[in-house]
């Protein structure tokens, strides 16, 4: 039985109240911010001035904007799509069906990279990946000379650090999808004769498609806003060569004070984060 | 059959690969946090709980763990009644406005926050809330409220309204039957959201680093990176130790939620027989 409400929608005000102050507010704030010339320190500072699209004029022109782009496409692109989507399903494939234990113990290694904080996760790969760390230790024992992650290749470094640090949650997103396949279907298709690879691509991955499509948005749109990472691990350099958006949006707020700049650059951020959660929810079918 | 079975052993072999590959950094914090001497790479330490006592006996260390725990905790606290106020009228009415709400809730859980950064640090320049615990706690939980509305809204969907009923016709008001009926059988829905809430808050270091100010206000997220980032990593036992200890509520609390998740959708049972 549902009833019509009377009075229990007031219910809703505290988080009404909330969302409004710290969610809409702020993103009404950032559409206006974006289109001023506001600043820390400088003339602008005390002259605050409506200036059209001037940010996103000098933005679109501005080099460093045209590479954080890049760099957050291919951050996306390889940490999240190909990293934590690809491995994670491999992880959960691999460990269907397998004896227990060794399944339950591979789970919790994974499972820890995920549970561990960003900041720690920072700390362990800096160390990881640093001139005396373990990669260059274990590289060693074949004969490679060290090499300097974090300075040749600062991107290959916050990618792995990125996909160590989500893969679980696709993993147990899959292993979840993976278990609610009805074991005789598959079964049949090997008494019929079907390879592996068959089953795989004509049963297993049409089966969980679903999970995979919903999975791959929510696993993008978290890689998107990924500032903690990368700015503790590299802030951003060396140089500007791990500068994504959520950094150089960071720097330009934050360490130039440029804050109607920093906001167009947010402004970015946050359509791209729209036009994501609307495939998301788009893939979710959700029924309300 | 030969075949299979090298198949599966092959599928084990990259099993432990994978796995030592998601181990070795962390088995490298474990070791080092018990090596007062500890460098970048990896090797066996005299063990030493040095480390440990030298963190827990400073008392700015200790200071930062308490903000945390005031920050996650009163989060926690917040998106758990606001959001079982706000489910329940979800869950139990019709309203004109429900699907469209429960849309836009669950457009807001995907955005990612990082966007509003900037802004939000404007506004708590603008109103002088910049340095306040309070305000930056209250910021927090309305990050994490779509999730917590959205959540506890399938969670109280699942208890059966019947129960309700029941307390109604003995004379519970809607209030009375909220708080006394359908919230105790939530409780391990209730403790998901906040188990959820409190580590995600607890993990977040970008909200208070810009936020908050002045040292003694930083939780331990920004300390700890204060550690590695002025110190110019020299103390790699100390910050091991420092980082292995902020990990620990995580971890328990991520065990925690484990238990109550397995336990938590078997309240249907309560309206048989």
């Amino acid at each position: 039985m549902k009833r019509k409400s009377r009075g229990a929608f007031l219910f809703l005000t505290p988080s009404v109240l909330l969302l409004l102050i710290f969610f809409i507010v702020p993103i009404i704030l950032t559409i206006c911010f974006a289109f001023t010339n506001m600043a820390l320190t400088g003339s602008a500072a005390r002259n605050l001035q409506f200036i059209g699209f001037q940010n996103f004029t000098n933005m679109f022109q501005d080099p460093d904007f045209r590479i954080s782009v890049w760099r957050t496409l291919v951050f996306l692109i390889f940490s999240a799509v190909i990293g934590q989507v690809v491995l994670g399903f491999i992880l959960a494939l691999l460990m269907k069906e397998k004896n227990v234990t060794f399944r339950r113990i591979i789970g919790i290694i994974v499972i820890a990279g995920w549970v561990t904080p960003e900041i720690v996760v920072a700390f362990c790969m800096v160390a990881f990946f640093s001139d005396n760390g373990s990669l260059n230790q274990i590289i060693g024992w074949f004969g490679i000379s060290p090499v300097s992650w974090l300075f040749s290749f600062p991107m290959v470094s916050v990618i792995i650090a990125n996909i160590w640090h989500g893969t679980a949650f696709s993993m147990m997103v899959y292993q979840s999808a993976l278990d609610e396949i009805p074991k005789d279907i598959e079964e049949a298709a090997t008494i019929d004769g079907a390879s592996n690879f068959k089953i795989l691509s004509y049963i297993t991955i049409p089966m969980v498609k679903g999970s995979i499509v919903t999975n791959m948005m929510l696993v993008t749109l978290q890689t998107l806003g990924v500032f903690t990472l990368i700015y503790t691990m590299t802030g951003g350099g060396p140089g500007t060569a791990t500068q994504t958006l959520p950094v150089f949006m960071y720097n330009q707020a934050f360490v130039n004070y440029q804050f109607g700049y920093g906001t167009a650059i947010s402004l970015v951020l946050l359509v791209i984060g729209i036009v994501a959660s609307l495939f998301y929810m788009k893939s979710m079918k959700v029924k309300v | 059959m030969v075949k299979h079975r090298l198949q599966r052993n092959i599928q084990y072999g990259i099993l432990v690969v994978l796995g030592l590959c998601f181990l070795l950094p962390l088995f490298w914090i474990l070791l080092a946090s018990f090596d007062t001497n500890a460098q970048q790479g990896i090797r066996f330490p005299n063990f030493t709980l040095d480390n440990f006592s030298a963190v827990l006996g400073d008392s700015g260390n200790l200071r930062s763990f308490g903000v945390g725990i005031i920050l996650s905790g009163g989060q926690a606290t917040l998106v758990v009644l606001a959001s079982v106020l706000a489910a329940y009228p979800l869950s139990r009415y019709e309203m004109r406005f429900k699907k469209s709400f429960l849309l836009s809730i669950l457009f807001m859980t995907a955005l990612p926050i990082t966007a509003v950064m900037v802004p939000v640090f404007q506004m708590f320049l603008f109103f002088k809330l910049q340095n306040s615990i309070f305000a930056t706690m209250l910021f927090l939980t309305s990050s994490s409220l779509p999730y917590g509305i959205w959540m506890m809204k399938s969670f109280m969907d699942s208890v059966p309204i019947d129960l309700e009923e029941a307390a109604w016709i003995d004379g519970a008001s809607v209030w009375g039957g909220l708080r006394r009926i359908v919230a105790p059988l939530m409780l391990p829905g209730i403790a998901t959201i906040a188990i959820f809430t409190f580590s995600g808050s607890w993990g977040n270091f970008f909200v208070p680093y810009i936020l908050l100010q002045t040292p003694e206000k930083l939780p331990a997220s920004v300390t700890i990176y204060q550690f590695f980032g002025s110190h110019g990593m020299v103390e790699y036992g100390r910050l091991a130790a420092f980082s292995l200890l902020y990990t620990m509520p995580s971890v328990v609390l991520y065990m925690f939620s484990q238990r109550y998740m397995s336990k938590g959708f078997s309240m249907g049972g309560a309206t048989k027989g």
